[in-house]
């Protein structure tokens, strides 16, 4: 898998909240009543989480079906048992170029605002337990774009984790707003 | 608990109206009959037992108004059925009007509304007088002419005061949980006389068998009392389809009563007495009594193929689910092939069976949702009755297959046009008695509706023997209304089709039955909507036709499956006209980048599939792809450029904006054999795209995926503007913008 030339957006959000962290890393204690479960995934290098509540289920990847004229990070659709499902590809949304889909890529089935969608990645890595206090804000970046669909960030065993808030990343109103978006990150490099 | 809840009663209620929206549909077409003079008494019970069921509801959600209105309803069709009161058209008259303001009344109520007190009055008033001058007739005609009430109480006398009767009351085990109660209806009884109430729990099952909502007991109930037999049952009248029921008069045993068999006295055994009894009473009584009986057979035989209330949304998940076994089974059968030839031979068999069962499985499933178009049909009498009555015209209403099966949407959806329809039938078609006289017609106009199958697809027609389409006057107006260029030579069909042109309307005067000119157009709408087409056959002075095609479901699809690049579509099969291979030189490519191809003398427009739709590796080239010649929808027909045709193939159709936002040129997705999501063309949408800017989006589609917009080609040479008519050249099939006289591909069409 290659990552998209712009690597400078890409590699951004990895130095300065990594530092930020570091110092809260040692909080984690065992699940309390306001902990929250996340489902974490890789893309390239990068773990993100999503909340568990909002996982139907994980699957494979598998051909998917184009949608003419729809911004490049939408893949297409799959059949989901009887029901069409819109995929998109993460790695695309945030700016580091279309994913090359394997068979041994993953599609993870969420619920968003009562749509079911599909967000291709490179592999589901781990269930995470944090609990409110654990999870940090974003800190402020130039990439704006980003910020949008980042919920906060949580430190695991020294790694860190990019929770990400689904209905910043695919509401509807935005997947406009990102179609040029992405014409212009393409365009521009 | 000490009550239903709010939620609970909201439910309650939403079944009410749910139950009353069945029983007024029942109601009109039971008084159509009546009207038609077939006066079956049987036809009245249904219309009491309506009514009754409509007030009883009313009352126990506290609508006053309803209640009091049913009643006094009620008690003109008591008449109605005891005989007392004849059924003259002024009383059917009197009994549509009536019905009504009843689903006045359930619409009010149903909004959460209150009517006024008055509300009705008119109506009521023509009751009361109805009943006042039958009262007062029967009151001149003294004894010799006495009412039934009257013979009734005659009989009494005549068999003695007091008679004993048993009463075997069987309750099927349903019977409470269609909300009723054994203990009122015997409390009931206590109320006619001296009860002695026997109870049977020996059917009562042991404890681990128990259904607790069921009911086990069966009652033998001895009644001595003054009263007739006709009163015994008519307590139970109400759960007639939940019990087996038989009253027995033992004593005093006249000479008749002992001829009676089961002793479930018909009205054979009543005869005598009524013989006995005035003749004027008799018939009524006999006619009465009679219907009791077969009242009871019809609700047996309804009993038999009893029916279920189910939620549509379960139904179609279950369509759904079967749906996706389908598809699996498809799949299993496609990686069946791969197995070695002596593996096979047993799982094919197998499969084979299989595939047989779930194909049952899907048929039957999708009957779930088909109903007889008898319930829009059934609507209609009523409204060719009323208008007839408001035009003064004679029209007779003819429905023919009206047990044809459509699914539950498509039948919703069909009300709306098929109102419309008539109404234009009886207002612009028909003519009145006069002029149909001297046209030499019958005085009565005919209307035939009728529905039938044919091809996959179920076919509606509307036919009148009116005056056909003025096709004078149809131009005429839509030249004036700018419809329609003022010198455009147009088939006496294509006159005929414009009257579904969007704010079209030939009546001189705006009547409220029609002429404001939002009928047809909005009819079509709906039909298309449906994914249905409508077309209008006319001949002048013999009737118009008009004739409306639609899938038997909204489920399912003919399609074409046709591929461009990698990608596959369907294509409504429905909307296809032909498909060929233009030979190169009768491709042109117009100045702003759009293609024509000329066919039989003429040029008609082609929609780049691969361009529109970005799709890469595909044919742009129409010669050495294929031209789909396609009908959109809204009447306009253009050729699609596709690599190749699959075939044809009945789809599911999938929402694709249930997870996803509409798709320009997409109207809905659906799943392959082999699994995979194929969408589904819109080719109105299509044409749309395609007209208002093919180079934006081709510039758009170039931006998002290269670094440099590819400009469009640029015009290059002098506009010739004798290109089109002196046919192609042939150095013009070159896909280089080569200028073609016209820049504007639209304008092809439309000779404005």
């Amino acid at each position: 898998m290659s990552l998209a030339p712009n690597t400078e957006t890409s590699g951004a959000p990895d130095a300065p909240p990594a530092v930020a962290l570091d110092g809260n890393g040692e909080e984690q204690a065992g699940a309390s009543a306001d902990a929250r479960q996340f489902i974490s995934f890789q893309i390239g290098e990068q773990e993100y989480g999503v909340d568990i509540m909002a996982v139907r289920e994980i699957k494979g990847w598998t051909t998917v079906t184009k949608l003419p004229n729809t911004p490049e990070f939408v893949r297409g659709v799959l059949n989901l048992r009887g029901v069409i499902v819109p995929i998109f590809d993460l790695r695309c949304r945030f700016g580091m170029g279309a994913t090359e889909a394997t068979k041994l890529h993953v599609v993870i089935i969420v619920t968003v605002r009562e749509r079911t969608i599909g967000i291709l990645v490179d592999a589901v890595s781990d269930i995470l337990t944090a609990t409110a206090d654990q999870i940090r804000p974003v800190p402020e970046m130039e990439s704006e774009q980003k910020e949008d669909f980042l919920d906060g960030l949580v430190t695991v065993e020294e790694r860190m984790v990019a929770l990400i808030a689904l209905e910043g990343l695919f509401d509807n109103k935005l997947v406009a707003a990102a179609t040029s978006a992405v014409a212009d990150v393409s365009t521009t490099d | 608990m000490s009550g239903p809840s709010d939620s609970q009663i909201e439910q309650f209620k939403a079944t009410f109206f749910e139950e009353c929206a069945e029983l007024l549909g029942d109601l009109e077409q039971r008084l159509s009959v009546l009207e038609g003079g077939n006066q079956d008494i049987e036809d009245l019970h249904a219309i009491f037992r309506a009514i009754h069921s409509i007030k009883a509801g009313g009352g126990t959600f506290g609508y006053v108004r309803m209640v009091t209105f049913t009643h006094s309803f009620e008690t003109m069709l008591d008449h109605l059925r005891d005989g007392a009161l004849e059924i003259t058209p002024e009383v059917v008259d009197i009994l549509f009007r009536a019905s009504d303001i009843v689903a006045d009344l359930i619409d009010v109520a149903q909004q959460g509304g209150t009517p006024d007190d008055d509300f009705g009055d008119e109506v009521l008033a023509q009751i009361d007088q109805i009943l006042a001058s039958m009262a007062k007739a029967e009151g001149a005609a003294e004894g010799a002419a006495a009412g039934s009430e009257e013979a009734a109480d005659e009989e009494a006398e005549r068999i003695g005061s007091v008679a004993l009767f048993q009463i075997d009351f069987k309750p099927h085990p349903s019977l409470l949980r269609n909300a009723n109660e054994p203990l009122l209806l015997i409390r009931e009884l206590r109320t006619l006389g001296e009860l002695t109430v026997q109870l049977d729990a020996s059917q009562v099952p042991s404890l681990h068998a128990l259904e607790t909502e069921d009911l086990h007991f069966t009652w033998r109930l001895m009644l001595r009392g003054a009263c007739r037999e006709a009163d015994v049952r008519e307590v139970f009248e109400f759960v007639d389809d939940d019990c087996d029921l038989t009253v027995e008069r033992l004593e005093p045993k006249g000479d008749r009563d002992a001829e009676a068999g089961t002793g479930s006295s018909r009205s054979e055994d009543k005869t005598p007495a009524d013989k006995a009894a005035d003749k004027a009473a008799a018939p009524a009584e006999q006619a009465a009594a009679k219907s009791k009986s077969t009242g009871g057979e019809a609700a047996g035989k309804e009993r038999r193929t009893s029916s279920i209330r189910v939620d549509l949304e379960k139904v179609d998940k279950l369509v759904n689910t079967v749906g996706e076994l389908v598809i699996t089974q498809a799949m299993l059968t496609q990686q069946l092939e791969a197995l070695a030839a002596d593996k096979r031979a047993r799982i094919a068999s197998g499969l084979e069976e299989l595939s047989t069962h779930t194909r049952e499985l899907q048929e039957n499933v999708m009957a779930i949702r088909m109903q007889p178009v008898k319930s829009v049909f059934s609507r209609m009498p009523r409204l060719v009755r009323d208008l007839a009555g408001k035009l003064g015209k004679r029209i007779k209403l003819i429905t023919r297959g009206e047990e044809t099966e459509l699914d539950k949407t498509v039948i919703e959806e069909l009300a709306d046009p098929l109102t419309h329809m008539i109404r234009n039938s009886i207002d612009h078609g028909l003519e009145g008695p006069e002029e149909r006289e001297e046209a030499e017609k019958p005085v009565e106009g005919t209307i035939v509706l009728s529905a039938e199958h044919r091809g996959g697809r179920i076919v509606i027609e509307i036919a009148d023997d009116g005056r056909g389409v003025n096709r004078d006057r149809v131009l005429e107006k839509a030249i004036d209304q700018g419809l329609v260029a003022a010198d455009a030579k147009l088939s006496p069909e294509e006159i005929d089709n414009l009257i579904f042109a969007p704010g079209f309307s030939t009546a001189a005067e705006v009547t409220d039955v029609s002429g404001r000119g939002v009928g047809m157009d909005v009819v079509r709408r709906n039909i298309t909507n449906l994914g249905g087409k409508i077309t209008v056959q006319s001949t002048p002075g013999q009737g118009t036709k008009v004739i409306l095609t639609l899938p038997l479901t909204l489920a399912v699809l003919d399609g074409m499956v046709i591929t461009v690049g990698d990608q596959k579509y369907v294509v409504p099969l429905g909307n296809i006209l032909e498909s060929f291979r233009p030979k190169p030189e009768d491709v042109q490519t117009l100045v702003n980048g759009g293609q024509v191809v000329k066919m039989r003398g003429e040029f008609m427009r082609l929609v780049g599939l691969a361009r529109i739709f970005d799709v890469p590796n595909a044919t742009h080239d129409p010669s050495k792809g294929l031209v789909v010649m396609v009908e959109s929808d809204s009447g306009s027909s253009f050729g699609l450029v596709v690599d190749e045709l699959l075939g044809q193939q009945q789809v599911v159709i999938k929402s694709l904006e249930a997870n996803y936002d509409p798709i320009e040129g997409i109207s809905a997705a659906t799943i392959l054999g082999n699994g995979q999501v194929c969408l589904i063309l819109d080719l109105d949408g299509l044409e749309a795209m395609d007209k208002l800017a093919p180079r934006d989006l081709l510039e758009a589609a170039t931006l998002a995926r290269e670094p440099a917009p590819a400009p469009a080609p640029t015009p290059a040479g002098e506009p010739d503007p004798a290109a089109l008519d002196d046919g192609a050249a042939p150095e013009q099939e070159e896909p280089q913008g080569e200028p073609a006289g016209l820049d504007d591909p639209s304008s092809l069409e439309q000779p404005s």
